[in-house]
């Protein structure tokens, strides 16, 4: 039978990471992504699980709790908002230069500094660009809905061992906040299917030590070990990139957006369909890897193109730079933790698309 | 059949849990909800709100500018949500602090004075079960069953003896409802 | 005689401990760091629990301890060794965990990580080299670094007033409830090193016990940073360092332990 429960897009993570089967979780408060901490430990999931749950003292030290845990092969996580992952940046460069297969949630709010508790997708470059110091990447992924909240919990810690690469669920204030139907998966056995062999558990006398660092004093083995990583990359790009497509069959104009926008995105082409506008929508799940092929193949489809982001344009970069003719590419956003309304995105769509 | 509904009054007033129910006695009869909170310290106007949606079909935006119903239970709230209203929706309101009642002709208004009723028979506490009472009178989206199933679900075993006391005040919101304006 | 007849197994006064990589240590002649790596190294060999022992690189001369100690090991990002030990202890309580770090990572900028590790009790052990200065980066000030003790960010000795006293973080984290063994010592004569080794296993045994926290300070010479000689160098820590970072026991079995100087 369908397992049904009314869930806030942070509850899912947290339930999501115990049904996945995690090891640890590691967290520091702040708004408005607090409940995922704070419906873990109501959970006790030591007892359902035996997962372990440490509030840290800071972000600084989550992170390194995070790096420290997956460096033994363990499925660990951690989350925070934009303030508290800007603070996660060294780590999460470590944890990329480390490879260490881990999962990082982001429930963003608007910045620059403090900011707001409001939603945002500000964050947008520092989570697809790398973010910390260094060439690497996060595998970033976009949940839309409390539903795939709790999915992507588990679809980003088979991709984090698959590549053992950092997997960054990039949400914000609005999916985390909200509350929506969610049918929870069964729960996995915490024993970890993907392989540990490079892990530190202990030297056994039958291997060799292993070491987790992402130190090279010699210049040119650090090059080597960057090579590797971009050949990492390189396969993720190939294999990684997922997106949903909503009426682009017939479409004249094209929404681009992600998460909380996307849904936003949908009404809004809901109320053009209804004024005889022919409206698609390209959503993004994965944000790296790019899904660079759709946007290029419907750039010659469609007409023109809106990119719908709560910030001052960032993804719309990357749809520009993919887009494989001279299109009319044009932003709509709100900024500061002001969420866009479909109306809103109607009359940004009439005035810079359609002219009217 | 989709129902967009803001609910908005003071913090502490169960704005939010009675969202909440109305969410949760959806998914009790199969349909999609959103429930979208106003969080943190709101900013302007010193109210909480929070957007609920029923839906037959996967919901798109949990974000709206205009709604089916709007129920708004302090002056504040109606200064920023009547004119929300969609035409030929609801609005559904209590008259306890309303200095400036609502005026248009193009919505169904409907009164219900639940603060003053939960005063009268002493528990403040089912305020909100009044409201959801009168709401589901005029616009039966959610089958009572749905809602003591989705209650009981919702509530930790310890409250469930406060479960007859919400239904009786559920039935008690049915009955001291009354029209305001109505379109013919 | 030919050497192949002095090697013989019969002859053997000395050896590598085997839990030490078959390389040249990085570091200075006569520095304290290759003497307090063989002794950790020895005490894990004769406990037996090299296959479960987990150790955490941080910042600074040791960042490449895992290149000579043959054991799993992290590295850590500076300062946050304590974290990542934290981390790896949660996901394997029955593993021995310990950090291995200087003063700039332990005392400076990891010094939140230290206290909430040390404060939460974790089952963990802390080696602390303090050599009162930055060796690696070329001989700063760090947070340990004497009054008056020039550095070349303190090149007319350092200030007290505008530059903040030498901090004692042995003493500091001994106060915390969550902090079971503390003690201080050197590894700069055999019978320093006797007690080091001796303070190390009580380390570990109190990790196996789950008792809390293990916390040993080794106060060490940096000769090249110092500009001495490793002879003098030593001579000078003892007149100096050992004055104002006692050498002995801190705390034992979870409480304070009254002072007792060891001459």
């Amino acid at each position: 039978m369908k397992e049904l429960k009314l869930l806030k897009g942070n509850e899912a993570i947290a339930e999501g990471a115990i049904r996945a089967g995690a090891d640890a979780y590691f967290g520091y408060p702040i708004t408005p992504q607090s409940e995922v901490m704070e419906y873990l430990m109501a959970e006790r999931p030591e007892q359902r699980t035996g997962m372990i749950v440490l509030q840290a003292e800071s972000e600084v030290a989550a992170i390194n709790m995070l790096y420290g845990a997956a460096g033994t092969g363990k499925k660990a996580l951690t989350s925070s908002s934009s303030p508290g992952i800007s603070l996660m940046q060294e780590g999460l460069s470590y944890i990329a230069g480390a490879e260490l297969p881990c999962l990082i949630v982001n429930v963003a709010r608007g910045g620059p500094g403090l900011g707001t508790i409001q939603p945002s997708q500000a964050d947008y470059f520092q989570a697809t660009k790398g973010g910390g110091h260094g060439d690497y990447r996060l595998i970033t992924i976009a949940p839309a809905s409390v539903q795939e909240m709790f999915d992507f919990v588990a679809l980003g810690f088979e991709l984090a061992f698959k590549y053992r690469n950092p997997v960054m669920i990039l949400s914000d204030g609005l999916i985390g906040q909200m509350m929506e139907k969610v049918e929870l998966s069964e729960q996995k056995p915490r024993a970890t299917e993907f392989d540990q062999s490079w892990a530190t558990t202990g030297t056994p006398a039958n291997r060799e030590q292993n070491v987790i660092t992402s130190l090279d004093l010699d210049a040119g083995q650090q090059e080597v070990h960057n090579k590797k990583l971009q050949a990492k990359y390189k396969k993720i790009v190939e294999n990684e990139v997922r997106y949903e497509e909503f009426q682009t069959e017939d479409a004249d104009y094209l929404f681009v957006a992600y998460g909380s926008s996307s849904r936003i995105c949908q009404k809004a082409m809901e109320l053009a369909r209804n004024k005889g506008h022919k409206v698609g929508l390209l959503r993004l799940i994965s944000l790296y890897p790019f899904p660079k092929d759709i946007v290029r193949e419907l750039s010659f489809r469609v007409k023109s193109i809106l990119c719908v982001e709560q910030s001052a344009g960032q993804m719309i970069e990357d749809v520009r730079l993919a887009a494989g003719c001279e299109i009319q590419i044009e932003h709509f956003g709100r900024m500061g933790g002001m969420i866009p309304i479909p109306e809103e995105v109607l009359e940004a769509l009439e005035q810079k698309l359609i002219g009217e | 059949m989709t129902e967009e509904i803001i609910i908005a009054g003071f913090g502490g007033q169960g704005v939010l849990s009675m969202g909440k129910i109305l969410a949760y006695s959806g998914i009790m009869q199969d349909q999609e909800v959103s429930w979208f909170p106003s969080y943190g310290p709101e900013m302007r106007g010193g109210t909480a709100n929070v957007t609920v949606i029923l839906s037959d079909k996967r919901i798109s935006s949990p974000v709206l500018r205009v709604y089916d119903t709007a129920i708004l239970l302090n002056q504040q709230s109606m200064d920023k949500f009547e004119e929300s209203v969609k035409p030929g929706g609801i609005l559904l309101y209590d008259g306890n602090g309303i200095a400036n009642h609502p005026s248009r002709k193009d919505i169904n208004i409907w009164r219900v004075d639940a603060a003053a009723e939960a005063a009268r028979i002493g528990a403040t506490k089912v305020f909100n079960m009044i409201v959801l009472g009168a709401y589901l009178q005029i616009m039966p989206v959610v089958k009572l069953e749905n809602v003591m199933e989705g209650l009981k679900k919702s509530l930790p075993a310890r409250y469930h003896h406060l479960l007859a006391d919400n239904e009786k005040a559920i039935l008690r919101g049915h009955e001291i409802v009354k029209s305001i304006n109505k379109l013919g | 005689m030919d050497i192949k007849d002095i090697i013989k197994p019969e002859n053997l006064v000395y050896k590598k401990t085997s839990l030490m990589q078959d390389k040249a240590l990085s570091y200075c002649p006569g520095c304290g760091h290759g003497t307090a790596h063989r002794l950790l190294m020895e005490v894990i060999d004769e406990l037996g629990i090299r296959e479960d022992t987990i150790g955490v690189a941080p910042v600074g001369c040791s960042v490449l301890a895992y290149d000579f100690m043959d054991i799993d090991m992290q590295g850590a990002a500076h300062g946050r060794a304590p974290a990542v030990a934290t981390g790896i202890k949660r996901c394997w309580e029955d593993k021995y965990v310990f950090t291995y770090q200087g003063d700039g990572d332990l005392a400076a900028i990891g010094t939140a990580e230290t206290i909430h590790a040390c404060n939460r009790g974790e089952n963990i052990t802390i080696i602390f080299i303090n050599n009162g200065i930055y060796g690696m980066t070329g001989g700063q000030m760090a947070p340990t670094t004497l009054d008056g003790m020039r550095t070349s960010t303190s090149p007319y000795g350092r200030e007290l007033g505008s530059m903040g006293h030498p901090i004692k973080m042995t003493e500091l984290i001994a106060q915390l409830p969550g902090v079971h063994y503390v003690a201080r010592h050197s590894v700069h004569t055999p019978r320093a090193v006797r007690r080091t080794k001796k303070a190390m296993f009580k380390a570990f045994e109190v990790q196996k016990e789950r008792k809390g926290l293990s916390f040993i300070e080794i106060v060490s010479n940096c000769n090249s940073g110092w500009k001495m000689t490793p002879v003098k160098s030593n001579e000078w820590m003892e007149e100096n360092m050992f004055l104002y970072f006692e050498p002995g026991d801190i705390k034992v079995d979870g409480k304070l332990v009254e002072k007792k100087k060891i001459k």
